[in-house]
């Protein structure tokens, strides 16, 4: 921990840092393929969705005596089709069905409450006619649109519109990865599936923002100096903020591990679970995107605006020059101070902030 | 940028114990139900999701319609006598959805309920009675109902106004059990008038309506406001009968009536009914049995009891009446369609046995307690002494929410779901965060040599304008999931947001008056390795090594690489 607690430290210094920014082809191509993978399983695999969306019945049979295979006799025999059993860990039997009335689910539960030893009251029954599922994804399709449009005005005002656009697009490749993922494995897709991926819209923009927030307050009158480029003070922002993702990110999917551990072991399939299964996808990939998608792209869209282009071409030329120049300098100053050279990383942090402010006016009396 | 909070922050500490005792009281206020509204998936019962849909194809439905379909709903569903339960629309127009949630009745017996499309009839008047009962109601003149039995009174009763009536608290507290059987007999015994007599039409169960009756047999019933009573002949025209009903005002006419078109059975029976009907005497109180007017009883009860001016021959009829626009509206609709003005299709029918709803909150209640000691360890590992900070404010986050949820399900019925369970959960994380955002922040003030007093403000300002952003974009999704979706979604979504608004308060009011204070001591200021600001996690840069000020980053200001960029211009 403590290792963790003194990396914080050099990250924020710059004493170490990851090029986030730089190798950002890198991430692209990762991130280009599995997003692949997850629109091409979406293609051919498509998705498992639930009965809520299929429409059909469910009975859940809670401490069963039967086993799966009489189960699945019994539910067969009743309604004279095809029926999918299965088991939970907690020893409940749940038997799925095509459509049926309600008093014929009634009459059904019934059945399968005899067979397996449960009182008919125990049953926990739900019958969804095949329309629901449009009607939720219908929903939840028009509150994405809108709650993207606000988002957008909102990230628009409060940073500016490349900002938006870059966390919009982390976005898309969260909720991307997401569904993907859900296809390869096949995960049913229920409503609480659905819950969580909205979720998730929140959850991946609010991570974006606190690292946007840092870029911001790092890049703000980046173009009044000539030491770092807007893409060398981006990715120490997102160094700078490296531990406070990866803190965020432990806190937040450790109650979602709670609820997996506790729905699986007590429960079985249901609400929790399925929220907190697809939460625990989307949170990674929100964290990831945080730092590997949506900070490049950004700097990406920046370093296209002229003054960007002019920096960078300011900061590489005086490097240059500096070059040639730093040797002296270091052996006349550095011995002033006995852990200069940690000092002179952090203060690159520090210089960008205060902007020309810090640069001196007078030639140091030794050079005078 | 002056801190505008370091002034104070006992205040702040002693505003939000203010708040917290004050939601207290209300909660637990002596007297008042104080325990959390469970939803069905929690405690147990039926729920099902009704999609209204348009009688005729391609027509949309109107708000009106929705809240005329939830008030008969709701009548059928108080007929049952369980308490609290719940029918509310969801959404609006076309994408509107009915939910209807009752506790501890099994699924059957609630899908029959609201989907069945009500009876309606028409029954001759034989004898029409004030409504507390008496023994001998023809020699008792002195009654407060209409003696004409004219439609006058009955279109206030309009569905909805008694629906609210019987959805009052204290209608549910006395529906302990259920509504008397409909009184009806096969002849007009005087057994049956003594029924009658007997029924008592000032309790709302007797006139809630949702008891179909049978059209064959004589009914003993109330009006549906409980004004008056009424013996009842077996029908003689059928809802069924009914071809059109439209609210009308006719040219030079004073008020709204109602035009009725009956099918060719109708029409027969109507004409017969009517012509043996005019010829009596008038209804009332010390009237004829049997007197000229007919009843329109929708599930058992009379909505409206008109008089037969004369034969109507021609299969379509007239209702007069000083009927205001919405009155004469509403009976027409409920003429029309047979009390329903939409198709219900039942699109989720969901049972949930209490067992199984015990074992959900339970498993809820365990993986919040896990989630929130997991995150407490984390914190408390790695943030040490700001982490016992962190988990302070969790703790008051969630008593808080606690509270809330309390008095929310008081005062506006909130229900709690396992949705809302998982959305509790979920925000641990979240407004852990907040903590975070904060706690790096003032590390960063740190590393840059302010003393640790002057971080826990400086940073705070930084960390502010974060934090609301970023909660501010959390609570727009929370708001936008609510607004526009249905079912569980919207318990989840409520929760979230609320949790999100709970994260700022906590963060303003308690986390950050809170390290403030904590930054004054003596003992944080040491620099201890439990404050989590030690020399050795913040890379040399601990509390107490620039507790004395900026000596060191004045030095830092002149080291090399500055020197290298002046050696540049020069």
């Amino acid at each position: 921990m403590s290792r963790i607690g003194n990396l914080g430290h050099r990250l924020y210094a710059g004493e170490v840092s990851y090029d986030f920014v730089e190798r950002r082809k890198r991430w692209y191509a990762i991130s280009a393929i599995i997003l692949l993978l997850a629109v091409g399983a979406l293609l051919f695999r498509g998705l498992n969705f639930g009965i809520e969306f299929r429409g059909g019945a469910d009975f859940s049979l809670p401490n069963a005596t039967c086993s799966v295979e009489d189960a699945r006799t019994t539910a067969e025999e009743a309604t004279g089709a095809q029926v999918i059993v299965t088991e939970t860990a907690s020893g409940t039997v749940r038997v799925q069905t095509e459509e049926l009335t309600a008093a014929a689910s009634s009459q059904i539960a019934g059945t399968l409450a005899e067979a397996c030893g449960i009182p008919k009251g125990e049953v926990k029954v739900q019958v969804v006619g095949p329309t629901w599922g449009e009607e939720i994804s219908k929903k939840a399709l028009q509150g994405l649109v809108i709650f993207l449009l606000l988002v957008t005005i909102f990230l628009s005002i409060y940073f500016e519109w490349r900002m938006a656009l870059s966390a919009l697009v982390a976005l898309a490749h969260d909720l991307v990865i997401t569904v993907g993922i859900y296809s390869l494995t096949g995960l049913e897709v229920t409503p609480a599936t659905v819950i969580g991926l909205l979720t998730i819209l929140g959850y991946s923009l609010y991570d974006t923002v606190v690292v946007f927030d840092k870029v911001k307050e790092n890049t703000r009158g980046v173009t009044g100096q000539s030491i770092m480029t807007y893409s060398e003070s981006a990715n120490l922002a997102v160094n700078q903020t490296l531990v406070r993702s990866i803190n965020t990110s432990v806190v937040a999917l450790l109650p979602v591990l709670a609820i997996i551990i506790v729905g699986a072991g007590l429960l079985g399939a249901g609400t929790l679970l399925d929220l907190a299964v697809v939460l625990a996808i989307g949170m990674a990939a929100g964290t990831y995107s945080s730092i590997f998608i949506a900070t490049p792209f950004l700097v990406d869209l920046k370093e296209r605006q002229p003054e960007m282009k002019a920096l960078k071409a300011r900061v590489l030329a005086r490097r240059k020059q500096g070059r040639s120049a730093a040797g002296a300098a270091v052996g006349t100053e550095s011995a002033s101070d006995d852990d200069a050279g940690v000092e002179a990383d952090a203060s690159i942090g520090r210089r960008t902030e205060s902007g020309p402010r810090q640069q001196p006016r007078r030639k140091p009396r030794s050079k005078r | 940028m002056a801190p505008p909070t370091s002034s104070n922050p006992l205040r702040l500490l002693v505003a939000l114990g203010v708040l917290i005792v004050g939601l207290a009281v209300w909660a637990f206020w002596p007297g008042t139900d104080s325990s959390v509204r469970l939803g069905l998936d929690l405690q147990g019962g039926t729920q099902v999701i009704l999609k209204p849909k348009p009688v005729t194809e391609g027509a949309s439905i109107t708000e009106e319609q929705l809240t005329q379909t939830v008030s008969i709903i709701r009548q059928r569903v108080d007929g049952l006598g369980v308490a609290e339960a719940e029918v509310t629309t969801q959404g609006s127009g076309d994408g509107a959805v009915i939910v209807v949630a009752v506790p501890g009745v099994n699924q059957d017996r609630v899908v029959d309920l609201v989907q069945r499309t009500a009876l309606l009839d028409f029954r001759p008047v034989w004898g029409l009675y004030p409504a507390p009962p008496s023994v001998d109601p023809a020699a008792d003149p002195s009654a407060s109902a209409s003696p004409e039995a004219s439609p006058e009174a009955s279109p206030e009763a309009s569905p909805q106004a008694s629906a609210e009536a019987s959805a009052s608290p204290d209608s549910s507290a006395n529906a302990a059990g259920e509504a008397a059987p409909l009184i009806q007999a096969d002849a007009n015994t005087p057994e049956f008038q003594e029924q009658v007599a007997a029924l008592d039409c000032t309790n709302p169960l007797n006139y809630t309506g949702g008891r179909p009756d049978d059209p064959q047999k004589w009914l003993g019933t109330c009006d549906v406001t409980g004004a008056a009573k009424y013996n009842l002949e077996p029908a003689f025209i059928q809802g069924t009968n009914v071809t059109n009903a439209n609210a009308v005002l006719p040219q030079g006419g004073v008020g709204w009536i109602v035009s009725l078109d009956f099918d060719g059975d109708g029409a027969k029976a109507l004409a017969e009914a009517s012509t043996t009907l005019s010829a009596l005497p008038e209804c009332g109180i010390a009237g004829a049995n049997p007197c000229n007017a007919f009843a329109i009883v929708l599930d058992g009860v009379v909505t409206s009891a008109p008089r037969f001016n004369e034969p109507i021959l021609g299969g379509s009829a007239q209702i007069e009446g000083n009927f205001t626009a919405e009155e004469a509206r509403d009976l027409a609709n409920i003429l029309k369609y047979g009390a329903l003005p939409v198709t219900l299709e039942p699109v989720d029918i969901t049972t949930v046995s209490p067992t199984v709803g015990n074992d959900q909150l339970r498993a809820g209640i365990i993986a919040g307690l896990l989630g929130l000691l997991l995150v407490g360890i984390y914190l408390l590992v790695y943030y040490r002494a700001l982490g016992v900070v962190a988990v302070l404010s969790l703790a008051v986050a969630g008593v808080i929410l606690y509270l809330t949820i309390v008095v929310l399900s008081k005062a506006i019925g909130l229900t709690l779901t396992l949705a809302g369970v998982a959305g509790a959960i979920v925000a641990i994380g979240i407004t852990a965060d907040s903590f975070i955002v904060y706690f790096e922040r003032i590390r960063d003030e740190i590393r840059e040599g302010r003393s640790l007093r002057q971080a826990c403000d400086s940073g705070w300002i930084r960390a502010r304008r974060t934090l609301l952003a970023a909660d501010f974009v959390s609570l727009l999704a929370a708001a936008v999931l609510y607004f526009l979706s249905v079912g569980s979604v919207r318990g989840f979504a409520f929760i979230l947001g609320l949790t999100t608004l709970i994260d700022v308060l906590v963060a303003f009011w308690f986390t950050h008056p809170l390290v403030v204070l904590m930054g004054r001591s003596s003992w944080m200021q040491k620099g201890s390795k439990w404050t989590g600001l030690d020399s050795g996690r913040l890379g040399g840069a601990s509390v107490a090594g620039r507790r004395g000020g900026r000596s060191r980053r004045s030095s830092a200001e002149t080291s090399p690489s500055d020197s290298s960029t002046k050696e540049v211009s020069a």
